[in-house]
């Protein structure tokens, strides 16, 4: 997913619809020597315009798949000072916005030294780049250990083609990241979680210099951060493993990330041997006894759970962890209800890799399935 | 490790799901089957026309109605919803006040034909179940 796409107009998969950012490619190359022969190469009369002593402007240097210090930034500006720039410079609000991109591939555990690709460019348009911004999980109220990067949770509501006054829901809710992103394209949004001090926003605090949660962390608090308070249904605590819906409910998109047992427990209803550690947990009104829930349940349950409580045409959109030295895509679960729409990798590791999933209910559903 | 808990799921597989219907209250998410609440709260929230429509045909209208009342929250509900309920603006406020304001803060849910109850606390149901109960 390197989001050099930007200056490719058509892509491959619908996600480019969300980051499209349109820029005017003024060079490029697959070193600095190329991109600066390239800039030279392209027409003064095309950039002129854009450079006038009226005119104020910045430039935007930016690296995916790494982190460039502040110092290196600057450097890479400095690097194209060579440009008839002749407006002054506002980093505030400027006239016009120069962007300097390097692309260091889309492997986080294989980041070459130098860049793949350099593009410099001037920026026209922005698909939802700021939206992942004003998202972003660092400035929210209310996160876990695993809370879903802002980005990835658009990519799946996008792939869920989740749209206003749909009603959305996540049976896997924890903090609720990805109900943000789909109550931001209009969809009222409810969702379940076995972890009574989750839910609640109880317990130890996963941000850093913060030992414990703060009073109004949960679900409706995140929401409200983001001004989509009114898109709040219901939040419950339960087994995803059990069915508390009446028959008939019907959500237009499920769309969530199943626990894995790897970052965060794996737990349902069930076991007794469990029984103290629960207790310890000292839950209020009711002991839940978890018991570890094998990855396939999991996703059996939800698959069966996605071809009875989706509207027809309804989507689910879940992420699938894969061993990759074993992968094919037979491992893909499938019911008879549910047509798979796509399959995107994401890499984790070397060996490892989560497959975003996404299926659509073409059938309704018979209980003998 | 992880592919191989996959690989056995098949469609109509062999996992033995625990379904046990009769044992669960009928509970959805907009408030049936309530009883007891000892605090309840009125948010305000926009009214949506389309989207209050849209949920009248999924809710059922005489559990709604039955919360709501329980909650001295009917609001002149009628018991059936009206013909043309959709260009209705007074009704489908109504409706969007039991739906989307009236939140139960501390109370239980009670099963109708069991007699357990689902406890909710600070607006969130714990609809949990021991061992022994499932």
């Amino acid at each position: 997913m390197t989001p050099v796409h930007v200056f490719h107009v058509q892509g491959n998969f619908n996600y480019f619809d969300i980051f499209r950012s349109i820029f005017e490619l003024w060079g490029n190359g697959i070193s600095v020597e190329e991109l600066h022969a390239s800039l030279k190469k392209y027409p003064v009369e095309k950039m002129e315009p854009y450079l006038q002593s009226n005119f104020t402007y910045k430039i935007k240097v930016h690296a995916f798949n790494k982190t460039l210090t502040q110092q290196e930034k600057i450097e890479r500006i400095d690097s194209v000072e060579f440009l008839p720039f002749k407006g002054k410079v506002n980093l505030k609000n400027p006239d016009h916005n120069f962007w300097y991109l390097e692309d260091y591939g889309t492997d986080p555990n294989n980041i070459p030294e130098h860049p793949l690709h350099l593009y410099f460019g001037r920026w026209i348009a922005n698909g939802q780049r700021d939206l992942i911004e004003s998202y972003s999980v660092k400035r929210r109220h209310f996160i876990g250990n695993t809370s879903m990067d802002a980005c990835l949770a658009f990519i799946m509501a996008n792939h869920g083609r989740v749209k206003t006054n749909d009603i959305v829901f996540d049976p896997f809710v924890g903090t609720g990241g990805l109900l943000i992103a789909s109550a931001h394209f209009g969809a009222y949004v409810c969702g379940t979680d076995i972890d009574y001090n989750t839910v609640h926003g109880l317990g130890k605090a996963s941000r850093k210099n913060q030992k414990w949660r703060g009073p109004d962390e949960n679900i409706r608090a995140n929401l409200r951060q983001y001004g989509l308070e009114n898109y709040y249904l219901d939040i419950l605590i339960s087994d995803a493993s059990k069915p508390i819906w009446r028959k008939g409910m019907q959500f237009d998109a499920i769309i969530t990330d199943p626990p894995y047992g790897i970052r965060e427990a794996t737990r349902r209803t069930g076991s007794q041997k469990e029984m103290t550690k629960a207790a310890e947990r000292g839950t209020e009104n009711h002991i839940s006894i978890s018991s570890n829930y094998h990855l396939s349940d999991i996703l059996f349950d939800l698959l069966k759970f996605a071809a009875e409580y989706l509207v027809i045409r309804g989507r689910l959109v879940y992420w699938l962890p894969v061993y990759k030295p074993e992968y094919t895509e037979e491992i893909i679960p499938r019911h008879p209800c549910l047509k798979l729409i796509s399959n995107c990798e994401q890499m984790l590791s070397s060996h490892t890799s989560r497959h975003l999933i996404t299926m659509e209910k073409v059938k309704e559903f018979e209980s003998q399935h | 490790m992880l592919t191989s808990h996959v690989r056995g799921v098949r469609p109509g597989g062999g996992f033995p799901l625990r379904i046990e219907l009769e044992h669960y209250p009928r509970y959805s998410p907009y408030g049936y089957g309530l009883a007891q609440a000892s605090e309840v709260k009125v948010n305000n929230v926009d009214f949506n026309q389309e989207f209050t429509a849209r949920m009248i045909p999924k809710v059922e209208w005489g559990a709604l109605v039955e919360a709501a009342e329980s909650l001295g929250h009917r609001s002149d509900l009628p018991s059936e919803p009206i013909p043309d309920y959709g260009s209705n603006e007074d009704f489908l406020r109504k409706v969007h006040h039991v739906l989307m304001e009236v939140e139960v803060i501390e109370g239980v849910l009670k099963c109708p034909d069991t007699g357990r109850e689902f406890p909710i606390t600070k607006g969130i149901p714990n609809m949990l179940l021991s061992e022994e109960e499932t």
